[in-house]
């Protein structure tokens, strides 16, 4: 099946839209159920743990640069903590392996 | 006319603040450019996928259905639940902000909702006037789009070294958001190790590898953090943890 690229873009514009919308015009309170708010809690980091982990891996010319790549963010975001700093210091050193190993 | 010169001087300090997060973005968004482009995307639909969604995982959720080829339902339900965290910061800033506050405001505030404009909008003192909102978004939402739209131009005349490189800036990032708050919290860290071990899994394990990798995300943080909500509820003073970005 074809799927057409601007009927994707709508499809996730509309949504993620419709998430920020819903609470500020309908809702307009806090949710107080503790499981829902539990739920909400640990989603952000269950996504991106799955997104980051094993793609990373892939994400690089070799998987040496990649564990090298991936090793720095987790150490660095355990000591540092900044994202930015984090994000950018992980790829000079997927740079880097790259250059030495090839 | 008092109150048309405070809007002002609150967007403009939004403007001010938003500087910092414009330049944070432009980085992060020039790799999300070249996952968009790998994944089949030009120039153009980069720019209006970053400026209609802006948001950071929540389209590198999207590149990834795309990539995979899978259903606009399942582009619907990825979407959804990427960008889950959203619908706490929004509940969150419906009680931060004048409770008349009219419609139109109201449909115009829940689009920058971001970690970062919702960081700063819920550090304001009081009550929040959407003018704040309406221009750190002036600032940061180009950035943003100009930082994806030049990766995803770029992405062809890049070295492929460089490109490589830079296709780790945003796990870099997404990793900057979970290790810190694992370090926090013993339950988290447990959290985010599982699901690493999960995600490994799935995309090695026969039978579990040919589910594509939008419906991993679906699936594994639906089961996940389902099970962790239900062995381990947050109390609201935990929920401080919650910050997700710098």
């Amino acid at each position: 099946m074809h799927h057409n690229i601007w009927i994707y873009l709508l499809v996730a514009a509309f949504t993620i839209y419709l998430i920020r919308v819903l609470p500020m015009t309908l809702i307009r309170r806090d949710i107080k159920n503790p499981f829902v708010r539990s739920f909400l809690y640990y989603v952000p980091y269950v996504t991106l743990a799955v997104m980051t982990f094993p793609a990373i891996l892939s994400a690089t010319g070799s998987s040496v640069s990649a564990w090298a790549g991936f090793l720095t963010g987790v150490v660095l975001a355990y000591v540092d903590g900044n994202l930015f700093r984090v994000a950018i210091c992980s790829c000079v050193v997927v740079y880097l392996a790259e250059l030495f190993y090839h | 006319m008092n109150e048309t010169k405070q809007d002002r001087r609150w967007f403009l300090k939004g403007m001010k603040d938003g500087i910092p997060i414009a330049l944070g973005y432009f980085a992060v968004a020039f790799a999300l450019g070249i996952a968009a482009k790998k994944a089949g995307m030009n120039v153009v639909q980069a720019g209006v996928m970053s400026i209609t969604m802006l948001a950071s995982a929540g389209q590198y959720g999207a590149i990834t259905v795309i990539a995979g080829g899978g259903g606009y339902l399942q582009m619907a339900v990825t979407t959804l639940i990427v960008n889950l965290r959203y619908l706490l910061m929004s509940c969150a800033l419906s009680q931060k902000v004048d409770p008349g506050l009219g419609m139109g405001h109201r449909f115009l505030l829940s689009y920058p909702v971001t970690d970062e404009i919702f960081g700063i909008a819920m550090s304001v003192e009081g009550r929040l006037n959407p003018f704040y909102n309406y221009g750190a978004a002036a600032v940061a939402a180009p950035g943003w789009t100009a930082g994806a739209v030049l990766g995803a131009a770029a992405g062809a005349i890049l070295p492929r070294r460089v490109e490589n490189a830079l296709s780790v800036a945003l796990y870099g990032m997404f990793l900057a958001i979970i290790i810190p708050a694992a370090k926090k919290n013993k339950i988290v860290a447990f959290v985010v190790a599982f699901s690493m071990g999960c995600s490994f899994l799935f995309a090695k394990a026969p039978v579990l590898r040919e589910i594509s990798s939008g419906m991993q995300i679906i699936l594994l943080t639906v089961l996940i953090a389902g099970a962790a909500a239900f062995l381990f509820p947050v109390r609201e003073a935990e929920e401080g943890g919650d910050e997700h970005a710098s």
